[in-house]
């Protein structure tokens, strides 16, 4: 296997807010080389690498780029989405605490792209001690003259900000960040119009996951093509994958696109511990679909994983075993996203509440099948009807447990866990 | 009120730092929370009405409206937390704490409460105490780190 390490190369191996010890090993290359390139021609680069969103909506950003570099308007502003709120995910984490000047340096080229003089990073408020690392790398590359006023000599005036979020899942979605951004309730915004157009304080903004900024100063400086080839057709360069749960070697491992899962799990990870077997992998986060064994072949690949009705989401690979309970586990997910639902709009609201009541029926032993025939419905209402992202994922995990483990679901409402986790004795009690 | 209006003045009396502002605040309140005199200063400042700096405070899970523990002791009960042994961590808590999820401790101390993921996924279960997080947790660590916490806050006192 390919070792290939694009955005992990610094970590722990340098202090993460030195300027000085950036660029020694090899930070703000390729900065000092898109400065004397035009724009398009680095955004020429950026499709060229293959790139796509690494937030989880795998938007293609050399296109995201262009289309925004396109717009006339202004100011743009510069956003970075660093409120990794998605269970199972830490591999933002990782960067901010351990090579912020990496995100930095991708922010500061789309800002000479763009024109722009304003940047955010918003992190969540959960990482309270990383936003002073990110906070002091801003200070000491303003210090070094890459960032700031006339950056590098070209005349570029870019700032970043540093903006904590205050514990809000639905803040990760790229329009209720921006409102909160502005100091409002995080609530999601009628699209269109697109961010791009009207972000924040209603001008133009790029907004990017920390991962897909960090990846823009190794695709400058060693050609898009390079970073295209570590991955597969569709999927270019490295992934960062956040393997945990059931596993023997928990962590952030950095991936070529291609690689597949049950490598990730088995070669890398260590395999299932203490003897046990694999039950499922939830893929993505809590919004990502749970697989049995049978797909742990398929490749890390955004097109590979869509065929199989998947998706690869925020690179979160969450691995349970076989003294897990799948209906348990689904009531699990669903208080996430009752706890964390905007509000907003009706089926998100209402739907997560009244899945989670019906969760709890079949983990008590109240339910019925009719039950089960409800989650199902409820779900796929939820799917096509919520208002944004959030609400159209949230049922995702019912959904494919549904698909995979519809018997154990059926022995709930027979009043059977066979994993012993969920407490029957309500059964009869109605 | 004079670091109400120190925080405030930093931030030049700026609606869109409301939340910026806020988290401060509770840092500099000791118990976690937001008085609601101070809330009243900070909307007056920004001439923005009391119900809208509520509903912005009020939306967010890290705002407390009420006084909590000095230390806010979180238990994540996330996907990959539950599947590592959380719930085991909720029970040993609730026993050394002697309180439930949602309660504080009666010498205003410790606050137990359940969160969701905050990425320490790679040392699940794992807690959050203050700002710190802790993980790989087993009985004997868990009460190491309550103890820490006890201990430190004597000697903050001498």
């Amino acid at each position: 296997m390919q070792s290939a390490k694009v955005l992990s190369a610094r970590f722990g191996a340098i202090k993460p807010d030195s300027v000085e010890e950036y660029v020694a090993a090899g930070g703000y290359e390729g900065l000092k080389k898109a400065v004397g390139m035009q724009p398009e021609d680095i955004i020429e680069e950026i499709k060229k690498a293959n790139l796509f969103g690494r937030g989880g909506a795998a938007y293609p950003t050399g296109i995201k780029w262009e289309q925004a570099y396109a717009i006339k308007k202004g100011p743009k502003y510069m956003v970075c989405n660093a409120d990794e709120g998605e269970p199972g995910t830490f591999k933002d984490k990782h960067i901010l605490a351990e090579d912020p000047l990496e995100l930095i340096e991708g922010m500061t080229i789309g800002a000479f792209i763009m024109g722009s003089n304003e940047g955010y990073i918003y992190i969540r408020g959960e990482y309270a001690a990383i936003q002073r690392t990110v906070k002091s790398a801003i200070e000491n590359a303003k210090k070094a003259g890459y960032l700031g006023e006339n950056i590098l000599g070209t005349g570029l005036d870019f700032d970043i900000k540093v903006i904590s979020g205050a514990g809000a899942y639905v803040c990760g979605e790229n329009t209720a960040l921006v409102e909160s951004i502005e100091g409002k309730t995080g609530r999601p915004r009628q699209k269109p119009p697109y961010i791009k157009n009207c972000g924040l304080y209603m001008m133009p903004t790029i907004l990017n996951n920390v991962e897909t900024y960090s990846c823009i100063p190794w695709i400058v400086k060693e050609g898009g093509d390079s970073f295209s080839s570590m991955g597969t057709e569709f999927s270019g360069g490295t992934k960062l994958m956040c393997l945990s749960g059931n596993v023997a070697n928990r962590g952030v491992y950095e991936v070529p696109f291609g690689t597949t899962l049950r490598e990730l799990i088995y070669d890398m990870g260590g395999g299932i511990p203490d003897g046990r077997k694999l039950k499922f992998v939830h893929l993505g986060g809590s919004s990502g679909a749970c697989f049995p064994e049978s797909l742990l072949d398929t490749a890390i690949c955004y097109n590979t994983l869509k065929k199989s009705g998947l998706s690869l989401g925020s690179g979160a690979v969450l691995v349970v075993d076989d003294s897990h309970c799948a209906v348990d586990y689904a009531k699990i997910v669903m208080e996430f996203f009752e706890e964390e639902s905007c509000g907003k709009c009706t089926p998100c609201r209402e739907g997560n509440q009244r899945l989670v009541e019906l969760l709890e029926r079949l983990t008590t032993g109240k339910g019925t099948l009719d039950d089960i025939e409800r989650l199902k419905s409820l779900s796929q209402t939820m799917k096509t009807t919520s208002f944004c992202g959030l609400g159209q994922s949230a049922p995702t995990a019912v959904i494919t447990l549904l698909k995979y483990f519809e018997e154990e679901f059926k022995a709930h409402a027979a009043g059977q866990c066979e994993n012993g986790k969920c407490n029957m004795h309500g059964k009869g009690a109605e | 009120m004079e670091k109400v209006r120190e925080v405030l003045s930093r931030y030049g009396n700026q609606k869109e730092s409301l939340i910026q502002i806020m988290l401060e605040l509770q840092q500099l309140s000791g118990n976690n929370y937001l008085p609601a005199e101070w809330v009243a200063a900070v909307s007056e400042a920004l001439q923005m009405p009391l119900s809208k700096v509520y509903g912005v405070i009020t939306f967010y899970a890290m705002f407390n409206t009420s006084p909590k523990g000095k230390f806010i002791v979180e238990v994540c009960k996330s996907g990959p937390c539950h599947v590592s042994g959380a719930e085991n961590v909720l029970c040993m808590l609730e026993e050394e704490l002697g309180i439930k999820a949602g309660e504080t401790t009666c010498d205003g101390i410790f606050t137990l409460q359940l969160s969701s993921c905050f990425g320490a996924c790679d040392i699940a279960p794992a807690i959050k105490v203050g700002e710190s997080v802790y993980g790989n947790l087993t009985r004997e660590k868990l009460k190491d780190i309550i103890v820490s916490y006890r201990e430190g806050l004597k000697y903050a006192k001498c």
